[in-house]
């Protein structure tokens, strides 16, 4: 289906991919909001608060970001496509309702702008050290969909994407921007609605009686219905059966967390995207995702102009992780070098899935500013002489 | 009525759907419940259950959001679209829904360990804000569900796992914060009261804004044990012997000691604009006549 025009601000701006990934929410459908101001990712609420009275929807700033991360799960069972917005300190607040989102198959959008870490760390400067965390900080066995856009552009288009891909497999989708990104002025095109490409919530057809809440349907994604609608639904965090109620047994929860983990594990080839650039000649490849992507591509072209045969592969979905093109390309190259603004969180990925038959070799950083060029051809050189 | 759970067939089908005016309201199928013998929660149910079937509100449009503990069960034992959220956060759930969904008679109905501890923050800011919810909190002094730990309503001197010595803070008075905070409506019965609690629930179900009912309810099983203060029975003497009813009582001046005197009545019932009726005058007011106001529900 195409995007509703009412949220579409088309033509061509110079905004900052906070600004763009608001455009690109909204463009999706979102029409709830929920958030608690938290830099570097305000602008996103900010300009939300501004747009949303024009096109029908409801922003609201709760009273922290607990609430936020659930007020959006509520709108989203009254039927609305939604979203919060946060940072570091606020995306710990909110990995009780990631699980929840898991859990009960709640198709939601949650916008971390990294800064820099642990704590209070750097409020008004880069990270990209949540990335584990945004894997794996809810408790119990549980899948996401996490994506990391390298530009403004991408901050709009990764933003429909990720409420598309939301609405698809019914899981919280996680954009992973970083303060760079998010603070970053450039062109963003913003096409017409009509092709703009979003992705319908999949209501049951069934009547009441017939439909079963937490049924799978053959993709393993059950179909919704929503509050108000007649199906008296039952929603809960409980282990439940397809029927939505509660029944805390080992059977129930294999069939339920199982099918949970695997509705993403099985379809993850459906699912991860990449970018890659120069691959087929490569020795090394460098694996990076957002801003650093962008660094990286520098470093290439410093290394190439030594010789080096250096590739890219651009993480634009992160988790799932493309363990299958890793594995391919494992058997072909030298090393993976594997920038990243923290101190090792996505090379322990490439290392697990690369499984000694490449290195892949830390160039990290610990925030505050990006890495110099210099310091990424330096890993890369040194890599291809082995 | 068709049951499609063997275990539990037994049970509904000596409950035969005449007998109790109530079962409609009620998930049978999900019968009995986890509340222990004595326990308030279900009476309190009881009441909510024949309040909805006398209130003029539209039950196919009506959902109940509850947090997690022994009270936070009630929602999945009621037939309208239910959600069991987490610790503490039923209001800020419920307050997603009725935003993105006005048409939707909300209710939040939870312990007061969730309402009040792990959500307080939610409870004052949903009663600043006005927002459109009843509120239904179970008080039973005490944390059942995790096995009769310290509430913040526990009274003085009373004894729990985790206040072994006998609770020794100074316990909130919930019909004054819920006041303080904005709540429009403010009622607090026990449930030995079931036919003025019915009637309080009727009442705030027609009611628009932030809704407060406290319902004083026994835990026999932890709270009362612990203390001494024998089973279900004995609480109800308890309430019968030092309930007071006054429905203008200063909210300030009714804040419940150890087995001591409890005011109940209805203590605040005004008008007040909501969240979203405040919403819409003021972007009417600074965006024109351009703007589109939202419903309200
Ligand atoms: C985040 C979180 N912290 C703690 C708990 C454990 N817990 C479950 S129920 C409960 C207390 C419930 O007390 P109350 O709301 O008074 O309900 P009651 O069981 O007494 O009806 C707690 C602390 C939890 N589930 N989640
Ligand atoms: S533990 Fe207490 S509150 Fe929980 S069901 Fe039993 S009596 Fe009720």
């Amino acid at each position: 289906m195409s995007a509703d025009p009412a949220g579409v601000l088309t033509g061509s701006h110079y905004i900052d991919g906070n600004h763009a990934a608001c455009e690109g929410a909204l463009a999706a459908g979102c029409r709830f909001a929920a958030g608690y101001p938290i830099t570097p990712s305000t602008e996103v609420v900010e300009r939300i608060a501004s747009r949303m009275p024009y096109m029908g929807g409801v922003f609201i700033q709760m009273e922290d970001e607990l609430a936020a991360s659930i007020a959006l799960q509520g709108a989203v069972w009254a039927g609305k496509k939604a979203l919060t917005v946060t940072s570091g300190p606020g995306f710990s607040l909110m990995m009780e309702h990631i699980g929840l989102a898991a859990m009960t198959e709640t198709p939601c959008v949650f916008v971390d702008v990294q800064r820099g870490g642990p704590s209070t760390g750097l409020p008004t400067q880069p990270g990209q050290a949540d990335m584990m965390q945004a894997r794996w900080g809810s408790h119990g066995d549980y899948e996401i969909i996490a994506l990391s856009p390298d530009s403004p552009q991408e901050c709009f288009d990764l933003a429909i994407e990720s409420f598309n891909l939301a609405e698809q497999w019914r899981v919280p989708v996680l954009l992973m921007m970083d303060e760079v990104v998010g603070h970053m002025t450039e062109r963003v095109v913003i096409p017409e609605a009509k092709d703009i490409q979003v992705t319908e919530r999949r209501f049951t057809k069934k009547s009441p009686q017939d439909f079963k809440l937490f049924e799978p349907a053959s993709d393993m994604v059950p179909d919704m219905a929503k509050a108000g609608d007649g199906y008296k639904i039952l929603v809960t965090g409980l282990t439940h059966d397809e029927r939505g109620y509660p029944i805390m047994n080992q059977h129930i929860q294999e069939q339920l967390v199982h099918r949970l983990v695997n509705k993403i594990r099985l379809n993850a080839n459906q699912i991860t995207r990449c970018e890659e650039v120069d691959i087929e000649d490569a020795e090394v490849i460098v694996v990076a995702y957002g801003i650093t992507s962008r660094v990286a591509r520098r470093s290439i072209t410093i290394a190439r102009e030594q010789g080096v045969k250096v590739g890219l592969l651009r993480l634009i979905v992160c988790w799932p992780f493309p363990e299958q093109r890793i594995r391919e390309l494992a058997s072909k190259v030298k090393a993976f070098v594997v920038p990243e603004i923290n101190y090792g969180q996505m090379v322990l990925e490439v290392q697990r899935v690369a499984a000694g038959k490449a290195p892949a070799i830390l160039v990290g950083h610990g925030g505050g500013e990006v890495h110099e060029p210099e310091v990424i051809a330096a890993a890369i050189i040194k890599a291809a002489k082995g | 009525m068709k049951v499609d759970n063997d275990a539990n067939a037994f049970y509904c089908d000596c409950v035969k759907e005449e007998q109790n005016p109530v079962n409609a309201m009620l998930r049978l199928d999900r019968m009995p419940s986890i509340w222990c013998p004595g326990c308030g929660v279900g009476t309190s149910v009881n009441a909510f259950a024949r309040a909805l079937k006398q209130a003029k509100v539209n039950l196919e449009k009506t959902a109940i959001v509850s947090g997690i503990g022994c009270s936070g069960r009630v929602s999945g034992y009621l037939n309208f679209d239910s959600f069991h959220t987490t610790h503490g956060r039923a209001i800020p759930f419920a307050t997603g829904l009725k935003l993105a969904n006005p048409e939707l008679n909300v209710v939040v109905y939870s312990g007061e360990g969730d309402l009040i501890a792990i959500g307080g923050n939610h409870f004052i800011h949903a009663a600043r804000r006005n927002m459109d919810l009843l509120v239904i909190c179970v008080n039973n002094f005490t944390y059942g569900m995790t096995g009769g730990q310290v509430s913040p309503t526990s009274p003085a001197s009373a004894k729990f796992t985790t206040a072994p010595f006998g609770q020794f803070e100074e316990p909130f008075n919930l019909p004054n914060l819920a006041e303080s905070a904005g709540a429009v409506y403010v009622a607090r019965w026990t449930t030995f009261h079931v036919n003025q609690l019915a009637k309080s629930m009727r009442e705030a179900l027609n009611k628009r804004g932030f809704r407060f009912i406290e319902v004083i309810s026994p835990c026999p099983t932890l709270y009362q044990r612990r203390n001494k203060l024998g089973d279900g029975l004995d609480a109800m003497k308890y309430y019968v012997e030092k309930s007071v009813i006054n429905n203008n009582a200063d909210t300030r001046e009714i804040k419940i000691d150890f087995q001591d005197e409890i005011t109940v009545g209805t203590f605040v019932n005004k008008e007040r604009p909501t969240f979203l009726e405040s919403m819409n005058a003021r972007f009417s007011q600074t965006i024109g006549a351009s703007y589109q106001p939202y419903p309200e529900g």
